[in-house]
């Protein structure tokens, strides 16, 4: 255990850093679909719900993993077979691992988000309305300050899994925590020490980042009675 | 279509509403003029609500024509948000925005819509809650309020937008009966300024002493209109009699 971490650590430590670099990356975009794609299915327009229907379906129906292939090798495929160059184009595996986890996790956000904007009662935007308020701006100043507490708790979560699917990344040759923990593995023989540090590395990550959406929850919710 | 009448404030012409394969509203007609308080009465299901929420558009009329102010609101292309700034509305549930506090609540419209200076705003929000006895109460919050303290801040909310119009939907019917009386004493008052009102309501004492017309809804239809007078205390048609027995 000492010698792995004494010899490996520093590489575990840094592929830890690419971990949380994908997971911020994916993350950060992961919020914008789910926002763009949440609103997209309240507003009151058929082609807008259809469009976040089909996009929350299709993802939350394949699994990462193929989702993950399906970006870093099936599209461009797809592309240079198009364009006839032949292999001229391709994605890093820090590209695709970006877009799948932007992808996969949006669905699931724009799901919370629609659910969250739900829960406001429809009564706080009819009276916004009757006053004169435009829809956009009852939105922003009325329904999502309310819904935003709500979807806290789990969009949290949502964080949480999205930081921890990164793992899945490591099939495409990103070289995150559990490729490296792979190599670790293959070059000392010691499975259980390996996937045990790895683990707990994991979890020291996770309660760091719980505990900092906590403080973020409590300052949300403060001053704020319901 | 421009009303040759200019007291008359609101037009209504063969409006009818359907929700789906049920018609709610199916064949309305009438006029409301400036000062008038108009309240309407009615069982539940006949359609009061509805009518009162197709007069700010919170509802799209299925066909018919609504003009308010000479503007005809059930037309496509008609700028509703500038409309409805001179339309009040009063809500059975209050709807105060439980994410601000009652100063807010107040500002918030005046202050997006660019009706007034920050100063201005407050001050004229001030008066409102003042006119209805609950200045203490700028700074909290809605969830710290009583349900007559909630729906006089939220009268006093419409009121800020300087309205020559407000509706009311049942706005007394969520209170406890106690608190009742606050809020319907500010709707005294409001008629008394010579506020053009349309309520829709349940409470009879009060449509008896403070309308100027009455008009009773069934079925989709106004059964029977005129004064307290005429509708309350000699009602002619047989619905109409049949529902004032069960209420009174």
């Amino acid at each position: 255990m000492v010698k792995i971490i004494s010899v490996y650590g520093e590489m575990l430590l840094f592929a830890m850093g690419r971990t949380l670099l994908l997971a911020f990356l994916g993350l950060f975009f992961a919020c914008i679909l789910g926002m763009i794609f949440g609103l997209l299915s309240v507003v009151k327009n058929k082609a807008c719900n259809i469009i976040s229907n089909i996009f929350v379906f299709v993802i939350r129906g394949v699994p990462m993993i193929v989702l993950a292939f399906f970006i870093y090798f099936g599209i461009p495929y797809l592309i240079n077979t198009i364009m006839g160059v032949g292999g001229g184009f391709t994605l890093s595996a820090l590209q695709a691992g970006t877009v799948c986890l932007a992808l996969n996790c949006g669905a699931y956000m724009a799901e919370i988000i629609r659910a969250g904007i739900q829960s406001v009662d429809i009564g706080q935007m009819e009276a916004g309305r009757s006053l004169g308020l435009p829809y956009w701006k009852t939105m922003r100043k009325i329904i999502l300050p309310q819904a935003i507490r709500t979807m806290i708790p789990s969009i949290i979560n949502q964080f949480i899994i999205t930081v921890k699917d990164t793992s899945i990344l490591s099939v495409i040759g990103f070289p995150e925590l559990v490729l490296a923990a792979k190599q670790v593995q293959a070059n000392t023989f010691k499975a259980f020490e390996t996937w045990a540090i790895v683990g707990i590395m994991y979890l020291i990550v996770i309660t760091i980042l719980s505990y900092v959406a906590k403080l973020v929850e409590r300052r949300m919710n403060r001053g704020i009675n319901r | 279509m421009e009303s040759t009448d200019k007291n008359v404030k609101i037009k209504v012409e063969k409006l009818r509403k359907c929700f789906g394969d049920l018609e709610v509203l199916k064949d309305i007609s009438t006029e409301i003029h400036e000062g008038e308080v108009v309240v309407i009465l009615g069982p539940s299901g006949s359609g009061k609500s509805t009518f009162l929420r197709c007069l700010n558009r919170l509802e799209d009329a299925t066909a018919g024509e609504i003009i308010v102010d000479g503007v005809n609101i059930t037309a496509k292309k008609v700028n509703m948000n500038k409309v409805r700034e001179n339309i009040g509305m009063v809500f059975q549930h209050f709807n105060l925005f439980n994410n601000m506090n009652v100063l807010d609540n107040l500002m918030l419209a005046p202050l997006e819509l660019k009706k007034a200076e920050k100063k201005e705003a407050e001050e004229r929000a001030k008066a409102m809650l003042k006119r209805v006895d609950l200045l203490e109460k700028a700074d909290s919050y809605p969830s710290q309020l009583s349900g007559g303290q909630k729906q006089r801040v939220a009268i006093a909310r419409a009121l800020c937008m300087q309205p020559d119009i407000m509706l009311f939907d049942e706005p007394t019917s969520a209170l406890d009966p106690e608190m009742v009386g606050e809020v319907l004493a500010v709707m005294k008052q409001l008629a008394a300024d010579g506020m053009t009102m349309i309520i829709v309501t349940h409470e009879i004492g009060f449509a008896r002493e403070v309308a100027d017309r009455v008009i009773f809804m069934d079925g989709g239809y106004i059964v029977e209109e005129g004064t307290p007078q005429e509708v309350i205390l000699n009602p002619k048609e047989p619905r109409t009699i049949s529902f004032l027995n069960k209420v009174l």
